[in-house]
């Protein structure tokens, strides 16, 4: 990147999360949720994206890492006394990245659709058994809780308001960006990119393709257990409805329409889905499914634009 | 515990039964995967729909039969109709972006479901209701009926693909596309017509398990899972190996029932597929390399 276009990035930069930072301020309580709640299923969708449009693996069990965030935070919040939200999103990271470290460790075995396919059943073996075990997970109910005040043993406490947990959200998410952003321009990055691009030429070369997948799936784990723990936070329930594999197809439908392997593609993805649900629901109430279906599909055959990173490979086999 | 044997033996029947409707399922997913790299996300939604339509032709002319081939002849021409308009501007491009299309057909057609019949579930009522005594049960015929109509139709399917002019066009086109159409085979209407006969087969299972469940427009969910576990173990295209692993699944999920309840009789089939994807990832009956 040349100079100017840094200076570029980081003046948008700058203006965009100045103007989501002003939003609790300006906008109707309803409306700020909503936005915290497109933040939220972006950083998911972002987390996925490490993995679509970065390593060229299409991932069908996010639910999965997003739902054991937020049971790994419920856990702690319900167990510890007192509820600490440090202890919460340590026990969500946690669970997510155990989660994501068995699953990658079966299905990078595979590639292109059988990775799909494999992911999407791993991460539904997750839902099962969070569904059936009603003793520990609270079965079809979940777990509710209270959230927590944001406090520093000794130091300070600060009661979450619904202004502080969406700035603490912003704060969260932009910092995941600039992680993510990091992580994709990092050498580590660059062999992931060129796993996407020639998998048999990066191992020829001498990297253990196997295992620069395996963290990728469990980076990508983390920071959708970290979604899901803000989740958790905001909405003060863990529910298994958030693991089934419904999730993960929506994940993967952020990704695709709003351009991946950009990062802030899939945001806008959520952004554009998440308006779209609102303005549709008013007319169609719970069908609004079916419009946002039919967007999608034709996203995927007329907007290959979308699908940058599938045709780039695709061109090059 | 101790298990009587008797229970042993009515599971193994009982895993049989629902086998063979997943065997049926899973072969025409393969079938489309086989011969077109695509894999068809909406496959259970058309095994949900078959078993609607049967519902509402029941309904109108009160023929269980009637219900069995009509949706046959609906899911057909409505998977032709998908095929038409979202896959075929795909093929070619990579089989992923297939699954996306078709995740997106498949929450177009539940929410269609739910948007038509509501979430309230339908029931079909068996159409034979005599029954054997099995031990101390009275076993319904119906079920063994469902099994024997699920065979009969797998073997009419090996029996056209091994000898019917467009069975031969079909398993042509699945080893070479290409070679295929230099030869003068209608590679375009074969791969319409394979699409249009699995489609057809969800259908027509839909219709036959109907009476054994609840049908609302959840329904493909669960069945789209198995089925992927099943065309996983059994090796994607390989339509074989899938009736085996089909019938496989469906017995140790039964004899597994007896231990547990049915919703994580489940795991044991994702077991079988962990120990698959570790040591044999191709599938277990898979005869080329991936």
């Amino acid at each position: 990147m040349s100079r100017g276009s840094t200076l570029v990035f980081w003046l948008g930069f700058a203006v965009v999360v100045g103007l989501l930072a002003a939003a609790p301020l300006v906008l109707p309580a309803f409306w700020a949720r909503l936005l915290s709640e497109i933040l939220i299923w972006g950083l998911l969708a972002m987390s996925s994206d490490l993995l679509i449009g970065y390593t060229g693996l299409v991932s069908f069990g996010h639910s999965a890492f997003f739902g054991l965030g937020m049971y790994g935070a419920a856990a702690a919040l319900l167990a510890v006394s007192p509820p600490s939200i440090w202890l919460a999103l340590l026990f969500g990271l946690i669970a997510a990245a155990a989660a994501a470290g068995f699953v990658a460790f079966f299905s990078t075995r595979l590639r292109d659709i059988y990775f799909a396919i494999t992911t999407l059943i791993f991460s539904q073996i997750f839902y099962v058994v969070i569904f059936t075990w009603t003793a520990v997970t609270g079965g079809e109910n979940g777990l509710t809780f209270t959230r927590p005040p944001l406090a520093l043993p000794g130091l300070f406490q600060l009661r979450l308001s619904p202004a502080n947990l969406q700035w603490l959200v912003l704060a969260i998410v932009v910092m995941s960006y600039l992680l993510l952003r990091r992580i994709t321009q990092s050498p580590f990055g660059m062999v992931l990119q060129s796993i996407r691009e020639n998998e048999a030429r990066t191992r020829a070369i001498g990297y253990p393709v196997e295992r620069y997948k395996i963290v990728a799936v469990m980076l990508s784990g983390l920071f959708a257990g970290l979604a899901g723990v803000l989740y958790a936070l905001q909405n003060e329930f863990a529910a298994p409805d958030f693991v089934f594999f419904l999730v993960s197809g929506e994940t993967v439908i952020y990704n695709v329409v709003g351009g991946i392997g950009t990062l802030v593609g899939p945001i806008v993805g959520a952004a554009f889905f998440l308006l779209l649900r609102e303005a549709l629901s008013r007319f169609f109430t719970e069908f609004y499914l079916i419009p946002v279906g039919v967007i999608f599909v034709l996203i995927v055959i007329f907007m290959p634009q979308g699908l940058l990173g599938f045709a780039r490979r695709w061109l090059n086999q | 515990m101790n298990i009587p044997l008797e229970q042993i033996l009515i599971q193994t029947i009982n895993g049989v039964v629902t086998g063979m409707i997943l065997a049926l399922v899973s072969s025409g997913l393969t079938l489309i995967f086989g011969i077109m790299d695509v894999v068809n996300f909406a496959h259970g939604e058309l095994f949900m729909l078959g078993a609607y339509v049967g519902v509402l032709t029941l309904a109108a002319t009160g023929s269980f039969w009637l219900a069995l081939i009509s949706a046959t002849i609906v899911i057909a021409v409505l998977g032709a109709l998908i095929y038409v308009t979202t896959l075929r501007p795909l093929l070619g491009r990579d089989p992923l972006t297939t699954i996306l299309a078709t995740f997106g057909i498949s929450l177009i057609l539940q929410n269609y479901a739910l948007w038509q019949f509501g979430p309230v579930a339908r029931k079909i009522g068996e159409p034979i209701s005599g029954h054997f005594t099995l031990f101390y049960l009275d076993y319904p015929w119906y079920r063994v009926v469902i099994a024997l109509i699920s065979a009969a139709l797998l073997g009419a399917v090996w029996l056209f693909l091994k000898f019917g002019t467009w069975g031969v066009w079909i398993r042509a086109t699945t080893q070479d596309r290409v070679m295929a159409q230099a030869m003068g085979i209608p590679v375009p209407r074969v791969l319409l017509t394979v699409f249009a006969i699995g489609a057809g087969m969800a259908g027509a299972s839909g219709v036959l398990f109907g009476p054994l469940t609840a049908i609302d427009h959840a329904m493909g969910l669960d069945w789209i899972l198995r089925v992927f576990i099943v065309v996983v173990v059994g090796g994607m295209g390989n339509l074989a190996g899938s009736v085996v692993a089909a019938i496989f699944i469906s017995l140790l999920e039964a004899y597994a029932a007896l231990w547990v309840s049915p919703a994580q009789a489940v795991i044991v089939s994702f077991v079988v597929l962990i120990l698959t994807l570790l040591f044999r990832p191709t599938g277990l009956f898979a005869t080329a390399v991936r």
